[in-house]
C-alpha cells in the first residue's frame, strides 16, 4: 500500500474536476478559446481516469494479472506492435472492411430492389426490424463451419450483422420525402431514376448514414467475436482469448486499446464523411453531429 | 385511399416472404448436403440418383445446413421431452442466460438513468462525460468480456455476475442516450410553467421531466434489453461454461452438432423476442396510465 500515490491520484481528480467546472461556467469572448475549452472538458475528464487508473492500481498494489496499470500497458502496446498490426491487419483490414462494404452495400441494393415494390417492404421490413432485435451473433460458429477458419468466414458473419440495419434504414430515408416534393418532380417528368438520384437519395443520406454508424462499431464486434469460434493463429480475437488463458492481461489490454483506437476512428472517419455529405442537415448546420 | 388492414397489409406480404424463405431453406439443404451423399455413395460403390439424394439430405445426422424440420423435432425434443432440471434441456439453459441477462438489464437501466440525471443537472457532467459515454461503445466491449470474466473468477466473483455486467455495459448506452434526450424533451414554455409555480428543482423533475421523457424511455429499453441478451450470450462463450445458450452454441461447434446450434439459435432469438414484445407491453401500458391516446 502507497498511500501517497492514492492521496496525489485522488488529488489530481479533484483539481481536475474544479477546473472542469470552473472552464464549463466561464463565458470565452473569443471562439478560438471556446471551442479550445470545449476540446479541453472532455480530454482533461480522460486524463483524470488514467490519472486514477494508474494511482490507485500502483497504490492499492492490485496484482497486474487483475487490472495492469497504463503505463505498463502502454509499454507492452510499444514492445509488440509487430505483432498487434498482423492482429489488426487480419482482423480489421480483411475481415471488418470487407464485411462492412458487402453487408452494407448489399443492404443498400436490395433497398433500391424493392423500393418498386410496396408488397415486399411490407413483407421485409417488420423482418428486418425483428432481425436487428436478435443475437444475430450466434451465426458465428455456423459461417465458421462452412467458410472455413480463416477471415472469409468472418466476414460472412460481418455481412450478416450489417445487413439489415442498412436495409431498413435505408427503405425508411427512402420513403422520408413528402408527397409534396415527389409530386413536384412528376410535374417535371422526371423519371422514376431522376427522382431518386436527385430528390430521394439526398433524403435519405441521413437515415443511410446513420446505419452506416451503427454498422461501424457491429462490424468490429462481429469480427473478433467470430474468431473466439475458430480462426487462424492471427487475428484480435484469437490474441485475446489466447492471452487471457496464459493470463498475459497487459497484451489483453493492448489488444483492446488497438481495438478501441480502430472503432473510434472507423466510426469517427463515417461521421465526417457525413458531416460533408449532409452538410444541408439541421444537425450538422447547428454544429453538432 | 383504402383502409389499412391488417391481413393484406401485415400477414400476407410477411407470410409470402416467411414461405419463400422456408423454401429457399430446403433447396439450400438439398444442395449444401448432398455433397455428402454422393461420397458416401461413391464410397460403397453404388451408384446414386439425384431423386434418391433428396430424401436422404433430409434426415442427415450431423447436416452442413439441417433441415427446418429437425430443428423443430430438435427443439420439442429438448423443450417438451426433457425435464427441465435436466442439462440437456434447452429451456434450463435459457433459463441460466435469461436470468445473467435480465439482471444485467436491470442494472444497466438503472446506471443509465442515474447517469442521464446527472448530465442533464450538471453541465460539467454533460460536457466532460457525454464524449466518453459515445466512445464507450466503439470500444468493442464483446472483445473484453472474456477477460471480464476470467479477471471476475480469479478474485472469487463468479456465475450470474460476471456476465451480467456484460449486459449492463452493452445496455446502459442506449438508456444514458435516450433519456437525456428525453429528459430534456420539455420545451422552454413548460419550464417557464414550472417556474411560475415556483416548483423546485425536485418537483420539476418529478412532475415535468420524468413523465416527459417515458416514451424516450421505453424506445431505448427495446434496445437495451435485445443487446443485453447477446452480452450475456457472448459472455458465455469464452469460458467454457457449461450451461447457458452460449455454451451451447460454443459445444454445438466443437463437436459439429448443427442441429443443436440451430436449436439454439433459435431458442435465442425467441427470447428475444418475447423479452422485446414484453418491453413493448409495458411501454403501452405505462402510456396508457399516463393518459397518452394510443
Amino acid at each position: 500500500m502507497n498511500s501517497a500515490l492514492i492521496v496525489g491520484a485522488i488529488a489530481f481528480w479533484l483539481i481536475a474536476w474544479a477546473i472542469n467546472e470552473w472552464l464549463v461556467r466561464r463565458k470565452f469572448k473569443n471562439r478560438t478559446a471556446a471551442r479550445a475549452a470545449r476540446l479541453a472538458v472532455p480530454l482533461l475528464f480522460g486524463i483524470t481516469i488514467l490519472v486514477l487508473w494508474e494511482g490507485l492500481v500502483r497504490g492499492l498494489n492490485v496484482p497486474s494479472v487483475l487490472l495492469p496499470p497504463p503505463s505498463m500497458i502502454w509499454t507492452r502496446l510499444i514492445n509488440s506492435l509487430p505483432t498487434l498490426w498482423a492482429d489488426f491487419q487480419q482482423t480489421f483490414l480483411k475481415a471488418v472492411i470487407t464485411g462492412y462494404a458487402l453487408g452494407c452495400g448489399l443492404g443498400f441494393l436490395v433497398a433500391i430492389a424493392i423500393d418498386r415494390s410496396p408488397f415486399l417492404q411490407k413483407g421485409l421490413l417488420p423482418l428486418g426490424n425483428f432481425v436487428s432485435a436478435l443475437p444475430v451473433i450466434g451465426v458465428a460458429p455456423i459461417m465458421v463451419m462452412w467458410f472455413g477458419f480463416d477471415w472469409q468466414s468472418k466476414v460472412a458473419v460481418v455481412v450478416i450483422m450489417t445487413f439489415f440495419p442498412m436495409l431498413v434504414n435505408t427503405v425508411s430515408g427512402l420513403a422520408a420525402t413528402s408527397s409534396m416534393e415527389r409530386d413536384l418532380m412528376r410535374t417535371y417528368a422526371a423519371s422514376w431514376f431522376q427522382t431518386l438520384l436527385k430528390l430521394r437519395l439526398p433524403a435519405a443520406w441521413p437515415f443511410i448514414f446513420n446505419a452506416l454508424k451503427i454498422n461501424s462499431t457491429l462490424a468490429l464486434i462481429g469480427a473478433i467475436v467470430a474468431e473466439f469460434f475458430g480462426t487462424p493463429i492471427v487475428g484480435m480475437g484469437f490474441r485475446i482469448s489466447t492471452e487471457v488463458g496464459r493470463m498475459n492481461v497487459d497484451m489483453v489490454w493492448a489488444e483492446i486499446a488497438v481495438a478501441a483506437v480502430a472503432g473510434s476512428a472507423f466510426y469517427g472517419l463515417v461521421a465526417l464523411v457525413e458531416r460533408a455529405v449532409t452538410f444541408w442537415h439541421p444537425s450538422v448546420r447547428g454544429g453538432q453531429a | 385511399m383504402e383502409k389499412p388492414s391488417f391481413l393484406r397489409d401485415r400477414i400476407m406480404p410477411v407470410g409470402t416472404i416467411l414461405l419463400a424463405l422456408l423454401v429457399i431453406w430446403y433447396i439450400a439443404v438439398i444442395f449444401l448436403n448432398a455433397p455428402f451423399e454422393r461420397d458416401t455413395a461413391a464410397r460403397a460403390g453404388t451408384p446414386i440418383s439425384f431423386s434418391e439424394i433428396v430424401p436422404k439430405t433430409m434426415f442427415q445426422q450431423r447436416p452442413v445446413l439441417p433441415a427446418p424440420h429437425q430443428v423443430v423435432a430438435e427443439i420439442w425434443d429438448t423443450t417438451v421431452n426433457k425435464p427441465i432440471t435436466s442439462k440437456r434441456s434447452l429451456v434450463y439453459h435459457a433459463w441460466i442466460t435469461l436470468s445473467a441477462t435480465l439482471l444485467g438489464f436491470g442494472i444497466g437501466t438503472l446506471l443509465g438513468i442515474l447517469l442521464a440525471v446527472g448530465i442533464v443537472h450538471n453541465r460539467a457532467m454533460d460536457r466532460s462525460l457525454m464524449p466518453w459515454v459515445i466512445a464507450s461503445q466503439t470500444i468493442p466491449i464483446l472483445a473484453i468480456a472474456p477477460m471480464i470474466i476470467v479477471v471476475l473468477n480469479a478474485v472469487g466473483i463468479a456465475g450470474l455476475l460476471p456476465k451480467a455486467l456484460i449486459s449492463t455495459y452493452l445496455s446502459f448506452f442506449p438508456i444514458v442516450v435516450g433519456m437525456v434526450k428525453g429528459l430534456r424533451s420539455p420545451e422552454q414554455i413548460q419550464l417557464d410553467l414550472m417556474h411560475t409555480y415556483y416548483a423546485s428543482p425536485s418537483q420539476t423533475f418529478w412532475k415535468l421531466r420524468w413523465p416527459a421523457s417515458m416514451p424516450y424511455l421505453f424506445t431505448s429499453l427495446k434496445v437495451a434489453i435485445a443487446i443485453a441478451l447477446v452480452g450475456a450470450i457472448v459472455g458465455e462463450l469464452p469460458t467454457g461454461a457449461v450451461s447457458g445458450l452460449g455454451a451451447r452454441l460454443l459445444a454445438g461447434s466443437y463437436y459439429g452438432q448443427t442441429v443443436q446450434i440451430w436449436s439454439a439459435l433459435f431458442m435465442a432469438a425467441a427470447l428475444a423476442a418475447t423479452l422485446v414484445i414484453i418491453v413493448g407491453f409495458a411501454h403501452t401500458a405505462v402510456l396508457r396510465r399516463m393518459g397518452v391516446k394510443p
